[in-house]
């Protein structure tokens, strides 16, 4: 018998362990260190702001960057900091509202489809028939029947980024329900609820958000291109894509309006995608097999799931 | 093989009908009355019934669903509002430009990306493969009309080597066409070639392993023939699953891209028609381009049977 406390000192080196993997995991530590950054720029968006992202100066019109203006100004004489950083908030938080919402519905979707074969054959097609629309385009095509707004835009996303979580979750649970302990849960007499809750769930989170990271990732970059596309966040709220939009017209002149917008938007996505590619190896360790097998799949000529990447 | 053709055809079929259920319901979807929002709110109430009468909004959304899906099937997507033609001919006006886009980045996508993954699996660890390595996370990072943008910037604003946008049909000769399609094929392709670029290196560091690879070697083949002739040959598999796949969002990139270098092609015809909230147009691209993006995959499927036959024999069993 292990004393409690020799039990203890082995749960804690378990921990300094997994803790000293995320540090020496560098991918996932520059995402997160980038995403940490881009959080904290986002909630403290008024503070760090030097002035009112909407207030417009006409004598300071397409002024390049300076002291006073460290990114310089916009077409109608706003600070472009300003409005950057507001764009980045508000970019945020579409993406982490999308993935939030993308995440729990799915979730729903994915076990339901999992636990009853009814519903899953006519949920399955429907999520099938939204994942067939190439993603960016069932999203314009909402956000432009039912106008451009925060409000659309967040529906928009939700509905196109549902099916690739609901399609993880539920492939999981398939695998999860086979397994050994379940069966054994089950002879004991434990309650369905029970095993999905405490036992199903739990074993399906590790699929689950990493599958959610790369959707808030595909969610930025779809809302930028939607505001890019005049379908998304409408003037004169800031929005990383708008600001491209209204950069693209002065494009010739003032390069500021593209190149500083446009390196937030990439900072945002790549800390995303590290964070993401770092936390499948830290939670997966399977995945060194899975990738074989995938290839293997592949070459015996079956066809496997896309994930995430639009 | 025609067997599983046909299989798969037939599979398709609840796909596309979901597919054409939900883009019927996009014309639902406005807030508010669809009539008022296209007349504008003077409108006369005569107007509104006569275009509502026209358009079908007074009959029962099940009838309309059923009259809109049989126009559907034989191949009439409705009328244009604002351009008073066809939507299929307006889509037709619009598609070359796309299209001539879509090829050229694949090409450029699939040169760039075959030639850096070969450079990466064989120089494995070192230096070289981790920049390809970071250009591919950024390739794949960073959205294409933002990459256009970029090259804008660099290419045609700084440098002047080429156009800022614009676009010459082939008519007007090969080398303009080219001229000023290449940055936006470049913007387009990049995403494609991370991918691409990702895949082509691990399957050729799969293969490297194999056996026959080993005997190849100990044969004294010349490296060079053992990299190309054997090893790229035998991982091209797993490269042609993702130059099938990407192909299709190709198509849907293209659309945006269009937009940053005003092209004339699906994605300004889409982009115009919001703008003009001209819905059966919009309704009728999103339903041909899903259509073909379905119909491509299905193709890149089938053509494993074609390229691998080992896919056909197991098949079979």
């Amino acid at each position: 018998m292990k004393s409690e406390a020799e039990v203890k000192t082995n749960y804690r080196v378990k921990k300094q362990k997994s803790i000293a993997r995320i540090f020496s995991n560098h991918m996932l530590l520059t995402g997160l260190v980038i995403i940490v950054i881009m959080a904290i720029i986002s909630v403290l968006a008024p503070f760090i702001a030097p002035y009112d992202p909407y207030a417009i100066d006409p004598l300071n019109r397409l002024k390049p960057p300076s002291v006073e203006h460290f990114f310089g100004t916009d077409d109608f004489g706003r600070d472009l900091f300003s409005r950057v950083i507001y764009g980045t908030r508000i970019s945020f938080f579409i993406g982490a509202v999308v993935a939030i919402l993308a995440g729990v519905i799915g979730l729903i979707v994915g076990l339901i489809s999992a636990y009853y074969s009814i519903l899953d054959h006519i949920l399955m097609r429907i999520v099938d028939g939204i994942y067939a629309f190439p993603s960016i385009l069932l999203a314009l095509a909402i956000v432009a029947v039912r106008g451009p707004d925060v409000v659309n835009v967040l529906i928009a996303l939700v509905i196109v980024y549902i099916p690739s979580i609901a399609r993880v979750v539920r492939s999981a649970a398939l695998v999860v329900k086979e397994q050994t302990f379940v069966e054994a849960l089950n002879a004991q007499g434990a309650s369905k609820w029970r095993v999905l809750v405490i036992h199903t769930i739990p074993n399906l989170l590790s699929p689950l958000i990493i599958q959610v990271t790369f959707v808030f990732a595909v969610a930025i970059i779809t809302e930028a291109a939607l505001s890019f596309l005049g379908a998304g966040i409408p003037a004169p709220s800031p929005s990383l894509g708008n600001i491209l939009f209204d950069g693209k017209n002065v494009i010739y002149h003032s390069w500021w309006m593209t190149v500083f917008p446009g390196s937030f938007i990439i900072l945002l996505v790549l800390g995303l995608n590290l964070a993401g590619d770092g936390l499948r190896d830290l939670l997966d360790p399977k995945i060194v097999n899975a990738k074989r097998k995938k290839s293997r799949l592949i070459k015996t000529g079956k066809k496997v799931g896309r994930h995430g990447q639009q | 093989m025609l067997k599983y053709t046909i299989q798969r055809l037939f599979s398709l079929i609840p796909i596309l009908l979901v597919v054409a259920v939900i883009v019927f319901l996009l014309a639902h979807m406005t807030p508010g009355d669809p009539v008022t929002v296209l007349l504008g709110d003077e409108a006369s109430e005569e107007a509104k019934a006569e275009l509502r009468h026209e358009l079908g909004f007074d009959l029962p959304v099940y009838t309309q669903f059923v009259n809109w899906f049989t126009g559907v099937v034989t191949g009439d997507l409705g009328m244009s509002f604002f351009l008073k033609k066809p939507v299929t001919e307006v889509f037709a006006d619009y598609l070359g430009p796309t299209i001539s886009l879509a090829i050229y980045a694949q090409i450029i996508a699939i040169v760039i990306s075959l030639f850096l993954g070969v450079i990466a699996a064989k120089k494995r660890g070192t230096f070289t493969d981790q920049t390809v390595m970071g250009f591919s996370l950024l390739g794949i990072s960073v959205p294409s009309f933002l990459v256009g943008l970029f090259l804008i910037l660099l290419f045609a604003v700084q440098l002047q080597w080429f156009p800022v946008a614009g676009y010459r049909p082939l008519s007007e000769g090969l080398w303009e066409h080219l001229r000023y399609l290449t940055l936006p094929a470049i913007a387009l392709g990049m995403m494609q070639a991370g991918l691409i670029t990702r895949m082509t290196r691990s399957s050729m560091l799969d293969v490297m392993k194999s056996n026959y690879i080993k005997t190849a070697k100990s044969k004294g083949l010349h490296q060079n023939r053992i990299t190309y002739k054997h090893a790229l040959r035998n991982s091209f598999i797993p490269i042609l699953t993702v130059i099938g796949e990407s192909f299709g969002t190709l198509i849907t990139g293209a659309a945006v891209v269009e937009t940053v270098f005003n092209i004339p092609g699906i994605g300004q015809l889409i982009v115009n028609s919001i703008e003009r909230r001209d819905f059966t147009v919009i309704q009728g691209t999103v339903l041909l381009i899903t259509v073909t993006y379905v119909l491509l995959n299905l193709t890149v499927d089938l053509l494993y049977g074609v390229v691998d036959p080992r896919v056909r024999l197991n098949r079979k069993k």
